[in-house]
């Protein structure tokens, strides 16, 4: 007790000094000419929001001084080729013609067909986390969901080369030759390399992403939306169907996500797909992608028009990530913001 | 007094122009093939002379571009200059570059037959057949025909190739170009090309890789990762029509084959080289050096280690599976590296 009190009063008496050094203080403010900048706001607090203010605008040049390097780097290119570059298929290194249209193509199809794989697994996983699980499993799941986004890429690809490819070759490409002898998605030879294969490597890679962002999404969804429809007698599938429903711009922004990841991804993909670029209706053919083709030929571009015609591969890929993230965010701000 | 003062200075300015080459740091850039040769040798070499070498594996056309842009005191790479760059080398250093072949390497035609085994035979023509897309299955006339008693399957044939810009794929569609006019037309040479048909994979592991996963698979890669790797690699037919396998003894004969008419500025592609057993794709790698050097010190400590790369040095070659630089090439290096000054003025140095 007597000790208590001792500290109580140590206490109070520290209390009264540090208010007397602020009254001192804002005295002495008051004075100077400072506080008309700083209105009622303290020194400190001012420098420290200017200075943090300055790093997040630093980024956002950081991201314009980006755009507009690769836009310097390859006017050569874009003057020469203008438009016809996105719309043109021959890349000729040789010949130093170059057209985007394969690496596109191959782009947008592969992560594309990930999505396709992806969504469905992600958001059940994410349903099931975030309504269904005991919190016995749900923690260990979710953690163990995040791991998979934390493994290098590069592993992932050696993965594909020696477990994935052989597999899609001997089992699953025959099979869907035999099963659909006349479908143009599963023509030429069955190698295992090639567009299927880049799917599929990238589909794992997004998954995480897809999943962990949409449980955050649907727990953002107020629980009252739940006992209300719980309480007008809902079954467990109907709840989580308004759940959904509410969450859907969300999701959907968790989905582009997704795509951001998938379009960028480099290393992985181009150690299965193929790396050729040609646009084909067939899954089983090789194919090629923008971030996989600007990391391969970087090294050993040896005129100024290849690599220009490289960097403006770039800055396409750079302009698509940034409309697809810009959106994403959006949607998945908008969900959030409607439930606070 | 004076005279004692003046001796003093003398005297320092004699130990520090002897140790000055102890403190030279020269740095390159360049070719990923030459990297290994080029640790052993800037090791050796700092050990017995002082002179520390730093070198950047970045890839030959960016070796070309800093020297280019004057970032290192020499660059590497797997194909000589074009005419453009070298153009443009003149215009921004205002001197001329100097092509020096430094070391030479064999392009092997790997392939993955199990019922075949080693010593597959191929010659220029179906070789680039192969590789236009025209012959597509193993057991083609024309190579059966090449192959007697051989075991050909009914297989179609996956080609492979480099799927990023390299020396070896400059080789590689160099000898293409010679014994296909089809080729030369279509598809040309160059470190990267349009390729007709055929799966890309990245670096050498990454060809072998494609070709060791798949049954029917043919690619081509450095001499050197196919022996360490031990794959199966073609014998090819040369000019003088004889069949030979890669190795360090035919690689090298196809630069001597060469040197006849060797190109003033030693620009020289050898692929399809004459010889008796001259081995038809193989190539030299170049280290390139401006003409004239500012820096008296840099240039002569360039110039030293220079002479010991193009002689001495290729001692080391076999042990890490290049090929040597045969003695007539030797000299004309040397010739070469002569003729290098500073500022105008010769360089001399023992």
């Amino acid at each position: 007790m007597l000790n208590n009190s001792a500290e109580n009063s140590n206490i109070n008496e520290s209390f009264v000094k540090i208010q007397n050094f602020f009254k001192k203080n804002k005295r002495k403010d008051t004075s100077s000419f400072l506080n008309k900048i700083l209105g009622n706001k303290n020194l400190g607090d001012l420098i420290f929001e200017k200075l943090t203010l300055l790093f997040a605008v630093l980024v956002f040049l950081l991201v314009i001084f980006m755009g507009w390097e690769m836009y310097s780097h390859s006017i050569l290119s874009i003057k020469k080729f203008g438009l016809g570059f996105l719309v043109s298929s021959t890349w000729d290194p040789y010949r130093e013609i170059f057209g985007a249209l394969p690496v596109i193509y191959g782009t947008l199809v592969s992560s594309f067909l990930a999505l396709l794989i992806a969504v469905p697994l992600g958001i059940s996983v994410a349903v099931f986390l975030s309504e269904l699980a005991p919190s016995w499993i749900e923690k260990p799941l979710s953690f163990l969901t995040e791991l998979l986004a934390g493994i290098p890429s590069v592993i992932y690809g050696l993965w594909g080369i020696f477990v994935l490819v052989p597999w899609l070759r001997d089992t699953i490409e025959p099979y869907l030759q035999n099963e659909f002898p006349n479908s143009p998605f599963f023509q030429g030879a069955p190698y295992g390399f090639g567009m299927l294969a880049g799917a599929i490597i990238l589909s794992i890679m997004v998954l995480p992403i897809i999943s962990s962002i949409s449980r955050d999404i649907l727990r953002s969804v107020p629980d009252t939306q739940r006992e209300a429809a719980y309480a007008l007698g809902a079954t467990k599938w109907e709840v989580t169907k308004i759940v959904l429903g509410n969450a859907k711009s969300g999701l959907v922004g968790a989905i582009m996500l997704g795509l951001g990841r998938a379009i960028g991804e480099t290393m992985a993909v181009t150690m299965v797909i193929g790396n050729r670029a040609q646009i084909s209706a067939s899954l089983l053919d090789p194919s090629y992608t923008m971030a996989s083709a600007v990391a391969n030929e970087f090294t050993e571009a040896s005129s100024d028009m290849y690599l220009n015609a490289l960097i403006e591969l770039a800055l396409v890929l750079f302009v698509i990530s940034i409309i697809i993230n810009i959106l994403a965010h959006l949607l998945v701000w908008s969900t959030e913001r409607k439930w606070k | 007094m004076k005279f004692k003062f003046l001796s003093l200075i003398i005297m320092i300015a004699a130990i520090f122009s002897a140790t000055s080459f102890a403190q030279v740091k020269l740095t390159g850039a360049g070719s990923t093939f030459d990297y290994p040769i080029f640790s052993k040798w800037f090791d050796l070499y700092n050990k017995m002379t002082g002179i520390q070498i730093n070198y950047s594996s970045i890839g030959s056309g960016g070796g070309i571009q800093q020297i280019t842009e004057g970032t290192v005191d020499f660059g590497a790479s797997d194909a000589p200059l074009t005419p453009d760059q070298m153009n443009a080398f003149r215009s921004k250093r205002g001197t001329e570059i100097i092509h020096l072949p430094i070391i030479m390497g064999g392009v092997a035609v790997t392939y993955n037959l199990p019922t075949v085994g080693q010593g597959l035979k191929l010659d220029g023509e179906t070789l680039s057949d192969i590789y236009l897309g025209k012959i597509n299955k193993w057991n083609d006339p024309r190579i059966v025909k090449l192959n007697p008693g051989k075991n050909l399957p009914n297989r179609a044939i996956l080609v492979t190739h480099r799927s990023e810009g390299s020396g070896t794929t400059f080789i590689f569609t160099s000898y293409l170009s010679k014994v296909s006019p089809e080729w030369a037309k279509k598809v040309g040479n160059s470190t990267s090309v349009d390729w007709p048909v055929g799966l890309g994979g990245k670096g050498s592991e990454g060809v072998s890789g494609l070709i060791s996963q798949t049954q029917g698979a043919i690619g081509y890669v450095e001499l050197a990762y196919a022996i360490q790797n031990k794959l199966p690699y073609a014998i090819m037919k040369n000019k003088d029509g004889n069949f030979t396998a890669p190795n360090f003894i035919t690689v090298t004969e196809a630069a001597a084959g060469a040197v006849k008419n060797m190109p003033k500025d030693l620009r020289a592609v050898i692929t399809n080289a004459d010889g008796k057993n001259a081995y038809p794709i193989s190539g030299f790698s170049w280290i390139v050096v401006p003409k004239d050097i500012k820096d008296y010190t840099r240039a002569a400590a360039l110039v030293k280690f220079l002479r010991w790369g193009i002689t001495k040095g290729q001692e080391y070659a076999q042990g890490l599976y290049y090929s040597p630089l045969p003695k007539q090439v030797q000299k004309l290096d040397l010739e070469k590296v002569n003729s290098i000054t500073s500022n105008g003025k010769k360089i001399s140095v023992k």
